[in-house]
């Protein structure tokens, strides 16, 4: 029964619905192909245990006819999140040991939809990265290789972990988190679907905090229709985040309807990057096509301020990493430096943040604590939260000409080799440079998988949409996903 | 605007990180890269523009002042490095 695991969850579901298999098959099924799966470094800490025990609660429940759609659905959940009892520490050493006493709001939405957690998953420090390197655990390894090349590919990041999880079928979806492209460039990487929602969709609630203004949750999938039903049962108003929105969740997958005759997409020319690869050009162009055929109006537009996106995020969201990171101080969890004789509170704070957090971690925390500082407050923090306000009202004007969504490319590249030299660290911000705009304005995007490179990797798509109309911008994406027809698995060497 | 290896000693100092003085220069270089990419934000006209406080415009709910939590001291100082006697543990702070 090794082979449940690739079910998809709606495939799943009908089956489990149908008695034709158990959520304890299925989920031994994906213990089993986990134990199988060392060299992808994508689980972290495995929790079997928990993972049965919730099996037979879905069982349970399957039997009495009391099963929502995510009930006896195995996943992994990003390391970002707080599970009560399980290790949780954003891939940092800082955060070594720490237990939560607590359930980050959204995987306690999926576990109260009766969906079981296999484990933790990999992911870059505090998500700061893009390459999953920035790990304290290591590196997680994409499952796709470039044909018969054995050379070890990045899944992405910072939900590298997931992405991997999920494209190697070790669980059905994961969750991810996303502030700058961290669920749709490594979605994009390995072939699978992965959707940030809105700005205030879900509870940021238990989810370890980076940037607060930028951070959502998503899920990262097999297919569209999965994205949708795990998106539906992740979000929803929570009182304990101030910022999620008070808003009904529509019935995300009922809005599949693969009908987008009359949607218009908007084709923004600043996105045609210099030195972009003909490949990604060529797949942007097949998207299009894709689309015109499926009856949408393709329109040019213009997003004037695209080029500031990355530069005013590489302020914004340092600046609040440094705020929020504030709190690992070694007095109340995590890592403590051991003391020298003499040593105050000071000395304490120092040596615990020096070799609790990474090199990249502590970069951007004293960029942040840089263009805070008195003095250079308004040249760097303030005039980049103007240019967040422009970049924001582009996308309103368009959106208020009459388009429905965007189509752009989701990354400037296919999955790039690990232990790449990243001595500038700015060439691996600019993998962000297509997804960072929608975390900037808010927005809700969605990473699909369109087709391949001449080496057979994974190349992705994203569609951006309106505000709210997450429902809209799935069945576009479903259409979308529809026409490319991918169906390519990676071979499996592991 | 360029760093300088004290700027860098500066800003290290303020984000408590201890970073030894070999590894000042480097970093330094580094915040002068990643200010280098930022500097392209003083290109854009920002005249008239206020700047984004909430991505989406909402009025932040209000709660009733009540007290909603609490008795969980074994809990809040279950994950303390150094916990004793219901408090968390630091270095003496005041001589």
């Amino acid at each position: 029964m090794a082979e449940l695991s690739t079910l998809t969850i709606a495939e799943a579901r009908d089956k489990l619905r149908a008695g034709e298999i158990t959520a304890l098959e299925l989920t031994e099924a994906c213990v089993a192909a986990i134990e199988r799966a060392g060299a992808l470094n994508a689980f972290v800490h495995h929790t079997p245990d928990l993972a049965r025990d919730q099996a037979r609660a879905a069982d349970a429940r399957l039997q009495a006819g009391d099963a929502p759609s995510m009930c006896g659905i195995p996943l992994g959940i990003k390391d970002l999140f707080c599970t009560k009892g399980v290790p949780s520490q954003a891939a940092s050493g800082i955060l070594n040991g720490f237990k939560p006493e607590y359930e980050s709001t959204v995987s306690q939405n999926l576990f109260d939809a009766g969906a079981i957690m296999l484990g933790k998953l990999n992911m870059d420090e505090f998500a700061m990265g893009s390459s999953n390197e920035t790990s304290v655990y290591g590196n997680a390894v994409n499952p796709w290789r470039r044909g018969n090349d054995a050379a070890a590919l990045t899944p992405g990041g910072s939900s590298g972990g997931s992405a991997s999880a999920v494209s190697a079928d070790l669980c059905l979806g994961a969750t991810g988190t996303d502030t700058g492209g961290s669920i749709r460039q490594p979605a994009a990487f390995t072939g699978i679907t992965g959707i940030k929602p809105t700005y205030g969709r879900c509870s940021r609630w238990g989810i370890v905090a980076f940037a607060s203004s930028l951070d959502q949750a998503g899920p990262m999938t097999k297919s569209v229709r999965d994205a949708a039903i795990m998106l539906e049962t992740m979000c929803g108003h929570d009182p304990k985040d101030s910022t999620s929105a008070d808003l009904p969740v529509p019935d995300f997958e009922a809005a599949l309807t693969g009908d987008i005759r009359g949607k218009v997409i908007g084709i923004p020319r600043e996105y045609r990057m210099d030195g972009m690869p003909d490949e990604i050009e060529a797949l942007w162009t097949r998207g299009k096509e894709m689309l015109a055929d499926a009856g949408a109006v393709l329109r040019d537009i213009s997003l004037p301020h695209t080029k500031y996106a990355l530069p005013a995020y590489y302020v914004i969201a340092p600046a609040e990493a440094s705020s929020n990171l504030a709190r690992y101080d070694g007095v109340r969890y995590g890592h403590r430096a051991k003391l020298s004789q003499g040593d105050g509170i000071t000395e304490m704070y120092e040596k615990t943040r020096a070799e609790g957090f990474g090199a990249e971690v502590k970069r951007r925390v004293m960029i942040g604590t840089y263009v805070l500082s008195a003095g250079f407050y308004d040249a760097y923090y303030n005039r980049a939260r103007k240019v967040r306000a422009l970049i924001k009202r582009d996308f309103e004007q368009v959106f208020a000409e009459g388009i429905d969504a965007i189509l752009t490319p989701a990354t400037p590249s296919a999955a790039f080799e690990l232990g790449r030299e990243t001595a500038d660290p700015v060439e691996m911000y600019l993998n962000d440079v297509f997804t960072v705009t929608v975390n900037l304005a808010g927005l809700p995007g969605i990473a699909v998988p369109a087709g391949t490179d001449g080496q057979g990797l994974p190349l992705g798509l994203q569609l951006i949409g309106q505000p709210w109309e997450e429902a809209a911008l799935l069945n576009t994406a479903y259409t979308l996903e529809q026409a490319a027809g991918f169906v390519a698995k990676p071979a499996k060497w592991w | 605007m360029s760093i300088d290896k004290e700027t860098a000693a500066k800003v290290a100092k303020l984000a408590r990180i201890r970073v030894e003085d070999a590894d000042l220069p480097a970093l330094a270089q580094e915040f002068n890269t990643i200010l280098g990419f930022i500097e392209q934000l003083g290109e854009v006209d920002v005249d008239g523009v206020e700047p984004m406080v909430s991505v989406t415009p909402m009025r932040l709910k209000r709660r009733d002042d009540v007290v909603s939590d609490g008795d969980q001291q074994d809990k809040v100082l279950s994950n303390a490095p150094d916990a004793r006697e219901g408090f968390f543990a630091v270095p003496k702070v005041v001589e």
